[in-house]
């Protein structure tokens, strides 16, 4: 197959490179980048764990082909902090308990990223529907849904 | 005492969360080895058929493929089980389901392994399939293994049923039915295998059980178990389903490193490990119970038979916590309770999280809402009257002499809900398109594994000369937490912050075989291990202390990072210099701890025993809205209450109830592995619902603490409770809104409808078939319920 041209910001970084265009943005993030946050779960677009952030929204990335980032910008889970330093969304789900086995977690703080990004102060039910596309088998949501709700830095930082 | 803790019972953040939040947590798939093959597996074409040949020229022969194996290319055993050894690790002369594997390839790239796989001639010979328990079990029905169908009965008997049902004012008999349930853990499984440096393999992978996963490699390979190093990479959920299906890949993907000679990595597509992997059993469950007018119980008659599937793999172990819970914590002095296990050409079935007690709990709890409606009380006060209380002997014979408190959690969580209020108003209520309802539900539990085998655990922990420490043990972290409440025990015994602990990932070469970390035992077995391990390295640096500071060692303790004078709290040495000193006069700073659970007993013969050395008690109330237009279900308020002993960290113990009652929402409303004529009819999560964020409402959670003197710091267990009683609340609810009641799980719109169609004639589903018109008939097949 011929590998087509793409440029992208990925977590930051510029990428050019030539890519198998039947490839998906997961297996690229993680087979060829070795960005091994980004979790596979189903390949369906049904689990989320695949979840990134293209130019800000929330994306399935096991849905998305590489050529389909040509010139977009790709958040991924290593993306969050800056340095050794926590993004609030990384603190708050420490804090509250919102990490089981983990897997669903990179996923989980994509979809709660664009949530906040664009809902500062997003209600109960918000908070459920932004994640509704992520399946976590351990922790009932819960501690999931208060660790979005109370990221007070995110919100306050949001409502300026 | 329980204020004098520093770490214990609080929320500490846990030990491994950091690197999954910052997505450097490596779980299996996210290791990659220089130099690796690509292993895949041809799986049958028929879920029961002869193999009359298999012909791997073509594939062996394609470039980049470096290996195809079949059964015969094993050295060692081929198969492999927990109890009965007949689990075919590639099959050899016949498939018994459609997830048995057949050969085997390792490749270049993934692209050749599947093109190699399809190149692989097998010729079959189809056989009749069995799929439905019971027929297996009927004489002259075809047998997939040696014997007979019918490789369980596990009985219980106490008293006299006949005397019983004499006794008997009326007798209420019905029939329970549960499906089949796939675990659902989010990551598929995963092992990357490679050649040990001095023979042998070291195989990193999503393993739950390790040393059964082992010890089934070496006996595959035919080398000794010092040979074969499995590491548990952080685990991506389990809930007891990464046992026999990792250890098969573990065997298959040993087998091709060791004649390939490089790395070979397996991993599971999200279809192959819904088409393979072990499922909960469903039972079907005859309850028989005599009653008198005031509510007691004279007699109980069980009989329950689960579905083994392909497989004898946990069922042995499973259906014997059956069948000492079958009655539920209540009063009766004449049982008699018989739970079979019988193949079938099904997906195995094997270890789940609640391990038996779901299936059962699901026709207690309804039985005893039942005898409620029955004798004119409501679902809390016959509980009430037959629940257990201390001193309280067992259908088995046990006398329960630890804190029983039942009772405190159901009343617990009748108040948290307004149970009986609202059970009288909802009760009266016929009128309106959506009708609500609450339902509650309790259960008692034998905490670890009790008489079903040995159980014994090692925890390490090894404190390092600048006073951080590293600690280990045999019970491995599934995501459950058990890191981190070994982590809290050993803090707490050293008196040192959990910044200071780094805990590591389970490895067969480095700790000694702790059993399975199934039946909830991470806290009471690994935790007492724990807290004995870090004991002795306490005891080494108090005497350390003393010699130092020359004060006697009863007068010092370890609190904050400090080693402390216990009365004016005075700070003598950091725990760095401590451990310094320690070091420099060569003493030992590190502490194997090994914990032996209190002795339990089983007499197979006589159906009684000591089963398990305590018990934990927990109750659960839901309030539903019943659409009755559509036959939806929406669990708007869930109550859940367990006695956990002593919480070692409260934030993970609510996670656990949560995570619990969500998995059960599950089990009651929604999730079906719909298995047809022995074919699965749902592969993904596109098909196969589990509860999403909108499904699972806000829930309240009350922590009992009766701390117990068999765990450490008077903890018990926590993981599998959570998750076994509420199906059974849910469905009580369903009654209470809308006077009918669900005999099968799970409660779908249409069985909540069905409900409504046949009370007129009382006739189940099945039976109704042609009555109903098409729609009714196509969707009842849809769920199952013709099997
Ligand atoms: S892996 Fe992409 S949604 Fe599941
Ligand atoms: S924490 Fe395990 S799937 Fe969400």
């Amino acid at each position: 197959m011929k590998s087509v041209f793409i440029r992208t910001t990925i977590n930051g970084k510029t990428y050019e490179l030539d890519v198998r265009p039947n490839m998906t943005l997961l297996d690229f993030l993680r087979d060829e980048l070795g960005l091994t946050g980004t979790k596979r779960g189903c390949e369906v677009g049904e689990c989320g764990a695949c979840t990134v952030l293209m130019n800000g929204q929330a994306v399935n990335s096991c849905l998305i082909l590489v050529p389909q980032i040509d010139g977009q910008e790709i958040l991924t889970v290593e993306g969050l902090a800056e340095g050794e330093k926590l993004h609030p969304l990384q603190e708050s789900f420490l804090d509250h308990d919102a990490v089981h086995c983990g897997f669903c977690t990179p996923g989980m703080l994509m979809s709660a990223k664009d949530l906040l990004d664009h809902t500062p102060s997003p209600s109960e039910e918000e908070t459920r529907a932004a994640i509704s596309g992520n399946l976590c088998r351990c922790s009932g949501y819960q501690q999931i849904v208060d660790a979005i709700r109370e990221t007070e830095d995110v919100r306050s930082q949001k409502s300026k | 005492m329980a204020d004098k803790h520093k770490i214990i019972g609080k929320s500490e953040r846990r030990v491994d969360a950091w690197g999954k939040v910052t997505g450097r947590a490596k779980f299996a798939e996210d290791y990659t080895v220089g130099h690796q093959l690509w292993g895949m597996v041809l799986r049958a074409k028929f879920p029961h058929a002869k193999i009359l040949s298999v012909d791997i020229s073509q594939a062996a022969s394609l470039p980049g493929v470096e290996a195809v194996l079949t059964a015969k290319d094993i050295p060692g055993s081929k198969t492999f089980g927990i109890v009965l050894k007949n689990q075919a690790i590639l099959a050899e002369d016949r498939v018994r389901y459609l997830g048995d594997g057949v050969a085997l390839v390792a490749a270049a790239s993934k692209e050749i392994a599947e093109r190699a796989i399809s190149l692989i001639v097998v010729e079959y010979e189809p056989l009749p399939v069995v799929s439905d328990p019971e027929e297996a079990m009927k004489p002259g029905a075809l047998v997939i293994h040696d014997e007979k169908n019918e490789f369980v009965h596990h009985k219980v008997r106490k008293g006299d049923i006949e005397k019983g049902f004499a006794e008997a004012d009326f007798v209420i008999e019905r029939r329970f039915k549960t499906q089949f349930i796939e675990h659902s853990y989010i990551e598929p499984e995963c092992v990357v295998a490679e050649l040990a440096e001095q023979g042998g393999v070291k195989i990193t992978g999503s393993v739950q059980n390790l040393f059964s996963s082992r010890r089934s490699v070496a006996d595959a390979l035919k080398i000794s178990l010092n040979r074969v190093q499995i590491i548990q990479a952080t685990l991506g959920g389990s809930f007891g389903g990464k046992d026999e299906v990792m250890t098969s890949m573990c065997c298959r993907a040993a087998l091709l490193a060791m004649k390939t000679g490089k790395p070979v990595k397996m991993v599971n597509t999200r279809e192959e490990s819904m088409l393979e992997s072990y499922k909960r059993h469903p039972y079907v469950m005859y309850y028989k119970w005599g009653a008198r007018k005031d509510g007691t119980i004279t007699a109980m008659e069980i009989r329950c038979i689960a579905d083994g599937g392909a497989y004898s793999s946990m069922s042995p172990f499973v259906t014997w916590r059956s069948v000492v819970q079958a009655t539920g914590p209540y009063y009766c002095e004449n049982v008699k309770t018989d739970v079979y296990a019988a193949y079938t050409n099904n997906n195995y079935t094997g270890a789940m999280r609640g391990f038996g007690s779901p299936q059962v709990n699901f026709a207690i709890e309804s039985m005893m809402d039942e005898l409620a409606e029955h004798v004119g009380m409501t679902p809390l006060e016959i509980r009430l009257k037959n629940g257990f209380e201390n001193y309280a002997v067992t259908a088995t014979g046990q006398k329960l002499n630890h804190t029983v408190s039942l009772k405190q959690v159901l009343r617990e969580a009748a108040q948290a809900i307004d149970f009986d209020r609202k059970w009288r108003e909802y009760r009266g209520v016929k009128e309106g398109e959506k009708k609500r309802g609450v339902g509650i539900a309790c259960s008692y539990r034998g905490v670890s594994l009790g008489a079903e085998g040995t159980d014994a655990a090692e925890t390490i922990v090894s404190v390092q000369t600048d006073g951080s420490v590293i600690v280990s043990s045999g019970v491995t972290d599934m995501g459950q937490g058990a890191q981190t409440q070994m982590s809290q025990i050993a803090a707490e015994v050293l008196g040192i912050s959990m910044d200071r602990i780094q805990f590591l990932n389970t490895n067969t070469s480095r700790v000694a075989d702790s059993g399975p970390t199934v039946a909830s035992r991470g806290t009471i077995m690994g935790g007492s291990a724990a807290k004995n391990a870090a004991e002795k390295v306490r005891a080494t640096l108090l005497e350390v202390g003393a010699e130092m500071t020359g004060v006697e060692i009863i007068a010092l303790d370890l609190a904050d990072n400090y080693l402390i004078r216990k009365n004016s709290m005075e700070r003598l040495a950091s725990f760095g210099e401590l451990t310094t000193a320690c070091f420099n006069k060569g003493k030992p700073m590190i502490g194997l701890g090994w914990h032996k659970s209190p002795p339990t007993s089983w007499h197979e013969e006589e159906g009684t025993g000591e089963a398990y050395f305590t018990f934990v008690y927990g109750a659960n109330a839901a309030e539903v809205e019943v659409d009755t237009g559509t036959g939806k279900v929406d669990v708007v308020d869930f109550v859940s209450v367990h006695d956990v002993g002593k919480a070692i960290n409260r934030g993970m113990v609510i996670g656990q109830m949560c995570g619990g009652v969500a998995m059960g929402l599950g089990y009651g409303l929604l999730e079906d592995f719909e298995i047809e004529d022995a074919i699965p009819k749902q592969l993904n999560f596109d098909e196969y619902l589990i509860p999403t964020s909108m499904d699972v409402p806000r829930i309240k959670t009350i922590i009992v603490e009766n701390e117990d003197p068999a765990g450490p710091f008077g903890a018990k267990s926590v993981g599998e409770p959570t998750n076994e009683l509420a199906a059974p609340a849910i469905v009580n609810a369903i009654f209470n809104a809308t006077g009918k009641r669900i005999y099968e799980i799970p409660a779908t719109l249409e069985r909540v409808l069905l409900g409504h169609k046949l009370s007129r004639s009382g006739k189940r589903g099945s039976e109704q078939k042609n009555s109903l018109d098409s729609m009714m008939v196509e969707s009842c097949k849809n769920r199952g319920e013709k099997g």
